[in-house]
């Protein structure tokens, strides 16, 4: 029975893993594969996909046709359970109301995590992204290099199941031959967006996102991935068949009920439980990593949150990979006489360097894409092509006035109709209504596009995380208050951004929604909104001047790794859940190693 | 509506403001919203009604039904608005214990009202009691923002946010996905993209 509770648990494991989304999700998937037996506590409730997926549920099923509410932010289907901005009976506090100083933090409270519902964007970091200090003199380089993470992308991109091209582009990698799914046919606003762009020479390519296109390959990549575990391997292929590929409907923000996209759920927890080398423990809300008077971890306190009661759990190593902030505030919160300020911050760096991705976004009406016959562009669900940064040259050469790239997520389409389909259109309409109301919404429906910029944000001093010294969560855990502060290379951006879509829009003949945002400080979406957060356990060369080293593993304290977006010293345009998981994957292979050698 | 449930609304709408202000100011955890919670179960149907107690009495039902009417009457394509529960939507939007729904919760009475009396002041009876003819004479002069006169500019809020909500309604069930020829959420074996013929006429390639 791998569904373990507080009392049914062993007395001991070899490891134990807090979180279960993309970082816990693969330190437990490969440490489980090689023979570790692990624990898996989860804040949250147990999930299942298969049994909770609301596949194919149309919006006039839900309440209030599916808008989202404070309580379900993304929409009524979104597969956040417990989930959202703010989480009931869990405040964080914010150290400014200026504008410019807002951090929101999203949380889930699920088997998963935030992986059951996130946008399946799968982008390698390129060289540049690990060294940003060595190219432009800002931030901080990563210990690591391409290189070094590079085998681990291609392991990751086989496993979970990526779509996408080698396009040999600037700092935009290639992937090894066979990692990549094909990527999926473009709908028509696509094809006309990648047209016009490429005449202002800005590039569109095929995106990349995991979801299966087809089916995976059961009887190569087991061998692949786990050459000479044969147990491994027979696992693998068992769970591999049982995916099944895109059925091309149903928006993936909702999860997977055919397993057909990476979720933690339908992809590492499968064939981790099938190994019989996991135990999860849900509702575990953990708050301290013990240590032993060897001043090692031995372990960590969990609220059982279905008691409300303190528990402890047992093993030889502990990985935290709570998600970037929540790692961090548990660190924060183990104090003791030996560590008052926190476990594994002997460098006061804990909480320092927290950032997120630059976000700005531009719609626009185009007269092109207008009465077009009915066409089904449900396909991949969004991003089937995108934008890589495309100025590197000029960037470096200082001709940009901000120092880091954005990639431009962007579609259209005949998506399902819902509560917003017809909304706001007056600009359009000169305020129609009557029959010309439904004549001009059959003419308009389809004919929008939008763009998304996801830009690179240069670490600093003033953006970081520490425990509030008053607030407590309803478990009296001590809660995080964050501080934020853009510098002028985000709010640049965020303008360039602007300009740069409305350019677009206006080359496909199309009129935009709304104002052109030119002041940065309007353009830029709140800290944290872009649900990237990264940072505040970063990994260095240096214990001073960083928490982790190379391996995700504490300076401090040799037994705690963090596996989790907490360790990255910067945090490039890509969506960092798959180096996320490819870092987390080579953390487990170094554990495994270490394990076996005995030293630890 | 009486006076009395109007200004209850009203109040509780602005009293929401202040809130949001200071749970902004320190993220405090929110007071429990009487809503669907943050764990509804997905896999099941919700009816308007089920969740949290409707507002509208009949004769603001009447008046609702026959204005979203107005704004999507039957054509050759499809039914109206009123013909496809538009009205028992609205209901629901306006009675949610939300942030959005209860500021809107207010617009769309006092709308009602502003209705009621502009029928009453032009034509000597309520609005639902009106001819077509009637009924466009005031609609035209409120159904844009852009261009509503001084004097009915609350009137032409109300209506651009009762046209959404309606449209909102509408679009989202069966018929409304039918009107706009949406042919997806089918399960498909493989995806083909656009059809050759359609790219060739947009000179895409």
């Amino acid at each position: 029975m791998p569904f373990v509770t507080a009392t049914s648990q062993q007395s001991t494991y070899d490891v134990i893993v807090v979180g279960s989304g993309a970082a816990g999700g693969q330190s437990a998937y490969a440490l489980c594969m090689d023979g570790a037996k692990v624990l898996m506590l989860e804040a949250g409730r147990k999930y299942s996909p298969q049994s909770e997926t609301p596949m194919f549920q149309t919006p006039d099923l839900a309440p209030l046709a599916g808008a989202g509410t404070p309580d379900k932010p993304f929409g009524f289907y979104d597969a956040t359970v417990d989930g959202g901005w703010e989480v009931p009976g869990e405040p964080y506090v914010r150290a400014s109301e200026d504008p410019g100083g807002r951090f929101e933090w999203w949380r889930a409270r699920m088997l998963g995590g935030r992986t059951n519902h996130w946008g399946r964007i799968s982008l390698r970091y390129g060289p540049y992204d690990f060294k940003p200090h060595s190219r432009d003199g800002l931030g901080l380089d990563w210990p690591v290099a391409y290189e070094d993470i590079a085998p681990y992308y291609d392991k990751a991109e086989l496993l979970i199941g990526v779509y996408g091209s080698n396009e040999g582009l600037e700092n935009t990698p290639d992937s090894s031959p066979g990692c990549l799914l094909p990527p999926p046919k473009p709908l028509v606003s696509d094809l006309l967006i990648a047209q016009r762009a490429k005449r202002l020479g800005i590039p569109a390519i095929p995106g990349h996102r995991a979801v299966l296109t087809r089916a995976l390959d059961f009887k190569g990549t087991p061998a692949r991935l786990h050459p000479g575990n044969l147990t491994a391997q027979k696992l693998l292929a068992e769970d591999m068949r049982a995916r099944a590929p895109c059925l091309w409907a149903t928006p993936c923000g909702r999860g997977c009920a055919i397993r057909a996209n990476y979720q933690s759920t339908t992809v590492h927890l499968p064939p981790a439980l099938a190994s019989g080398n996991l135990d999860i423990t849900t509702d575990a809300m953990v708050y301290e990593v013990t240590l032993g008077r060897d001043g090692r971890a031995n372990g960590v306190s969990f609220v059982d949150r279905t008691t409300g009661k303190p528990q402890h759990a047992a093993a030889r190593v502990v990985i935290l990979a709570a998600s970037a902030c929540e790692s961090v505030r548990i660190l924060l919160n183990s104090k003791s006489t030996r560590y008052p300020h926190g476990l594994a911050n002997s460098s006061g760096q804990l909480g320092r360097y927290l950032m997120d991705t630059v976000g700005s976004t531009l719609s626009g009406q185009i007269p092109l894409l207008e009465n077009l016959p009915p066409l089904n562009e449900d396909a991949a669900d969004g991003v089937q092509m995108y934008t890589p940064w495309w100025l590197y040259r000029e960037q470096l050469a200082g001709k940009l006035g901000f120092a880091r790239g954005y990639h431009i997520e962007f579609g259209g389409g005949k998506r399902m109709p819902d509560h917003g389909t017809a909304a706001g259109i007056e600009w359009l309409t000169g305020g129609s209504y009557g029959v010309k109301f439904k004549q001009d919404v059959r003419r308009y429906y389809g004919s929008f596009v939008y763009f998304d910029g996801r830009g690179e944000m240069v670490p600093n001093d003033h953006s970081y995380c520490e425990i509030d010294p008053s607030v407590k969560d309803r478990w009296g855990i001590p809660v995080l208050r964050f501080h934020w502060q853009w510098s002028q290379h985000e709010l640049r951006q965020a303008a360039h951004m602007q300009r740069t879509f409305a350019d677009v829009i206006e080359s496909m003949g199309g009129k935009v929604s709304g104002r052109v945002q030119t002041d940065g400080a309007r353009a830029i979406a709140a800290g944290g909104s872009i649900i990237h957060e990264v940072g505040g356990a970063i990994m260095g060369a240096d214990p001073k001047t960083s928490v982790t080293n190379r391996w995700c593993q504490t300076w401090d304290v040799a037994n705690l790794f963090v596996t989790d977006g907490a360790v990255f010293a910067s945090n490039a345009d890509k969506n960092p859940t798959l180096t996320i998981m490819a870092l987390a994957w080579r953390a487990a292979d170094h554990i495994l190693e270490r394990m076996r050698r005995k030293e630890l | 509506m009486d006076r009395r449930t109007s200004i209850k609304w009203v109040l509780a709408a602005s009293a929401s403001w202040p809130l949001l202000a200071t749970r902004s100011r320190s993220a405090e955890p929110a007071a429990a919203l009487p809503g669907y919670g943050t764990d509804p179960p997905l896999v099941t149907v919700y009816h308007p009604g089920q969740l949290w107690p409707l507002t509208l009495k009949p004769p603001q039902r009447r008046l609702a039904g026959i204005l979203a009417d107005i704004i999507i009457p039957a054509d050759e394509h499809s039914a109206s608005a009123s013909a496809v529960g538009v009205v028992d939507f609205i209901d629901e939007w306006i009675s949610a214990p939300y942030p959005r729904n209860q500021r809107d919760c207010p617009i769309i009475l006092s709308g009602f009202s502003w209705l009621d009396a502009e029928a009453r002041r032009r034509f000597g009876q309520g609005f639902a009691d009106l001819d077509s003819r009637q009924h466009h004479s005031i609609c035209d002069d409120i159904c844009s923002e852009a261009r509503a006169a001084r004097d009915a500019r609350d009137g032409a809020r109300f209506f651009a946010r009762y046209r959404d909500l309606t449209a909102g309604g509408f679009y989202s069930t069966p018929v409304g996905r039918q009107d706009l020829g949406y042919i997806g959420n089918v399960p498909l074996a493989h995806f083909d993209g656009p059809p050759p013929e359609l790219l060739k006429k947009l000179n895409l390639p």
